[in-house]
């Protein structure tokens, strides 16, 4: 398994203070001027060479936009956002569609090595021979900036008619299937951010399980923010057919930049009858200098839709980074006996912002879902859980199990726990419990006085801390999510 | 060798140490005897470096190394173990990985090398099996859900693993039964050899007929006001500490 050795490899070299992975890349882009208005619109869809029920879409998606105003429910302050002064088009220059790592950008190559993403060549054609019956191999699609530059995998995926591929090429080749998913989750004018990235997505993943097939490996995708002031829209769309299986991998990086970077992805599941989707976050975005300076500006909206009966929807995250983190995936029961699980570790240090949760919407009979959540607090942070659970009339024996945990390391930092039940059915069990803890000085002492370190035992408590979420996650992020706790907290005790 | 000369320290505004005075040989096991508040668990946490124990005069070295100016996991290196009187738990930290995580720093700390998942738990369950302690002890959190004799076990199977030079047994008798009392014992008597001592720190004398220590020392008022061989612990147990007390005021 060189890739996963690679990766791990990698990330165990993280380690001294500040943040490693600050560096840019010097690669020619192709650059919209910025600010939005129609015609932007148009020149991304023209670029993409789009069909025109996108651009339709888009449009209806901007319009809906302009009503709209920023929402200020959440427990974030930050400057405002001048929407005006982004690029909402990047890309890199390059001959026409590399088909092969060869044809790749050999800077952008590098940058990935540097990032630990297993995209080298030899690791991933050694992989790939005789690969079939091995079983910890993973695919990368990876996104830099805007366009897709290279996948991976894509054959021996193909053999068994899985399609993953960037959501533009997806768009092209498969459009009806695009066409009857894409929006039908998350609609174009669900909300403020959503409504915008509807209006400017530029590229993302695309994924496609057909019936019956659990696919043969986990798919994974690096995202990478790297062009000065653009902000990045991402797309992803992951449908699983009746009975299908997939496991889909998101870790993410991002250069050191002084200004905020605007950020607000869709991200879109479809689980029809029987069918199980499992997506895992790994996210280390740039959380601003210990001033608060900087940093990612991170407004997501993941939804999975469980419209199938049966079916599973499971988010797991681990949220390190970013200077604002304001997202909920969530889960929509439709179906009957269907499930939900959010399991989410957040990590705020300095003068971070995360507001944070899920939404489980029980629709179906008997549908299940079950959500922990541990908040972990540093520095001057402010690190909330929102939540909602809501039974619907028709939904008979909903059951919900809540549990979110926070963990407070010093005492200027803040956790919130705001949890929102509503239950239409008189059959519905739903159970909160919360808790609220500091790491204490005894524990401390008591580590120490066994031969680690302050911060090695500052490590191990919250690591135990985040355990029940960590071992959700595949083995090779587990360790990589490790890390990354400990990168994140280094000398927030003390 | 364990020497201190004239320790003296307080928690917050309050002296507890008034001057002690003890040399522990290595190879010797001795035991401090003495009433509640006497400053017997003061010692232990002054000895090991935790916070909020302040050393206003005096010295404590082991093997000529200065303790008072190390870390508490310097000390812990330098070889010093500390079993606690109410030892803590660790919510979702197992005993093992916790265990592994703190020998291979002690290794690191002696230029060892570390060892693996593999190598630790084949000296674990070794550790488990002479010590009669339950297997699932390795795999449960550390000390959660622990009744309190298990608790003590924990740390005595601890020691055992981490192999101290200096241990010290902050009133591991407290709350045992007889046959929590007799593992706790024959860990420590396993470990009775010329390159490694102990300072017991017991209430009652039960523990030592179990550990019978090369010199007991009755501590009152934050100062050691008698020592002598293991008999000093029986007539303690008969007089009770009234006398001397009395004897040192």
């Amino acid at each position: 398994m060189p890739a996963v050795t690679e990766t791990l490899d990698t990330v165990q070299s993280v380690t001294g203070s500040g943040y490693k992975w600050g560096f840019s890349t010097d690669i020619e882009m192709d650059i919209a001027p910025k600010g939005l208005n129609e015609d932007t619109i148009r020149l991304i869809s023209a670029h993409k060479r789009e069909p025109d029920w996108l651009l339709e879409s888009r449009l209806k998606a901007f319009a809906a936009w302009q009503t709209m105003t920023e929402p200020h429910w959440a427990k974030l302050h930050h400057a405002p956002i001048d929407y005006q002064e982004i690029h909402y088009y990047a890309a890199p220059k390059q001959k026409a569609g590399p088909k092969t790592l060869g044809e790749v950008d050999p800077e952008l190559l590098a940058m990935y090595e540097k990032l630990g993403i297993p995209l080298k060549e030899r690791a991933i054609l050694a992989g790939v021979e005789g690969a079939e019956d091995e079983p910890a191999q993973i695919a990368v699609d990876a996104v830099f900036d805007s366009v897709s530059v290279a996948t991976t995998f894509r054959e021996s995926l193909a053999k068994v008619g899985v399609i993953f591929c960037p959501i533009s090429e997806a768009v092209r080749e498969h459009p009806d299937l695009v066409r009857q998913y894409l929006g039908t989750v998350v609609p174009t004018n669900d909300n403020y951010f959503a409504a915008l990235n509807s209006a400017v997505f530029t590229d993302g993943s695309f994924v496609f399980i057909p019936k019956g097939v659990r696919c043969p490996m986990e798919l994974s995708t690096y995202f990478r923010i790297n062009a000065r002031n653009s902000g990045q829209f991402e797309r992803t769309l992951i449908i699983a057919e009746a009975g299908a299986h997939v496991s889909y991998l998101e870790g993410c990086t991002a250069p050191q930049r002084d200004e905020n970077q605007l950020h607000a992805a869709v991200v879109e599941l479809v689980a029809l009858d029987d069918a199980t989707i499992k997506y895992s976050t790994v996210q280390n975005w740039y959380p601003g200098d210990a001033e608060g300076r900087g940093g990612i500006y991170n407004f997501v909206t993941k939804r999975g839709d469980c419209r199938g009966a049966r079916s599973k929807i499971s988010w797991t995250q681990v949220e390190t980074g970013s200077a604002i983190t304001w997202k909920y995936p969530g889960c929509i029961l439709r179906g009957d006996d269907s499930v939900g699980e959010f399991y989410s570790v957040a990590v705020t240090t300095n003068r971070q912002q995360a507001d944070t949760g899920t939404k489980m919407i029980h629709i179906g009979r008997n549908t299940r879902s079950t959500v922990v959540s541990k908040g972990i607090s540093a520095g001057r942070s402010n690190n909330t859980y929102r939540g909602l659970v809501r039974v619907m009339p028709r939904a008979h024996n909903a059951r919900n199990h809540t549990q979110c945990d926070s963990l407070l390391i010093g005492d200027q930092c803040g956790a919130h726990t705001v949890p929102y039940i509503e239950s239409r059915n008189s059959s519905a069990r739903l159970e909160h419990e919360a808790t609220t803890s500091k790491i204490a000085d005894d524990q401390l002492f008591y580590c120490r006085q066994r031969g680690l370190s302050e911060e090695d035992a500052v490590n191990l408590i919250v690591n135990g801390f985040c355990k029940e979420v960590l071992k959700e996650l595949p083995m090779e992020f587990a360790v990589e999510a490790q890390k990354l706790l400990a990168v994140s907290l280094e000398g927030s005790v003390g | 060798m364990l020497e201190i000369k004239g320790l003296t320290a307080r928690v917050e505004d309050k002296e507890i140490l008034n001057g002690i005075d003890l040399v522990i040989p290595d190879g010797e096991v001795h035991a401090i005897m003495g009433p509640n508040g006497s400053g017997k668990s003061t010692l232990s946490y002054v000895l090991s470096g935790r916070e909020g124990y302040e050393v206003t005069g005096g010295t404590a070295t082991f093997d000529g190394v200065d303790l008072l100016s190390l870390e508490p996991e310097q000390r812990a290196a330098a070889g010093l173990f500390l079993a606690f009187q109410y030892p803590v738990e660790l919510p979702g930290v197992g005993n093992a990985n916790f265990l592994r995580t703190a020998l291979n720093a002690l290794r690191r700390a002696h230029g060892e090398a570390e060892l693996d998942a593999v190598q630790f738990l084949k000296l674990a369950r070794a550790e488990v099996k002479r010590l009669s302690i339950a297997d699932d002890m390795l795999k449960r959190n550390v000390n959660v859900g622990f009744s309190g004799g298990e608790k003590k076990r924990n740390e005595v199977l601890q020691m055992a693993i981490l192999r101290p030079k200096l241990a010290i047994l902050d009133e591991t008798d407290s709350g045992l039964d007889i046959d929590a009392l007799k593992i706790v014992a024959d860990g420590v008597n396993a470990l009775r050899a010329p390159g490694f001592s102990a300072l017991v720190i017991t209430h009652y004398q039960r523990l030592l007929d179990y550990i019978v220590p090369d010199r007991v020392h009755v501590l009152v008022h934050g100062r050691i006001v008698r020592s002598g061989g293991p008999e000093l612990a029986l007539e303690l147990e008969a007089n009770g500490y009234a006398a001397v007390t009395a004897e040192a005021a």
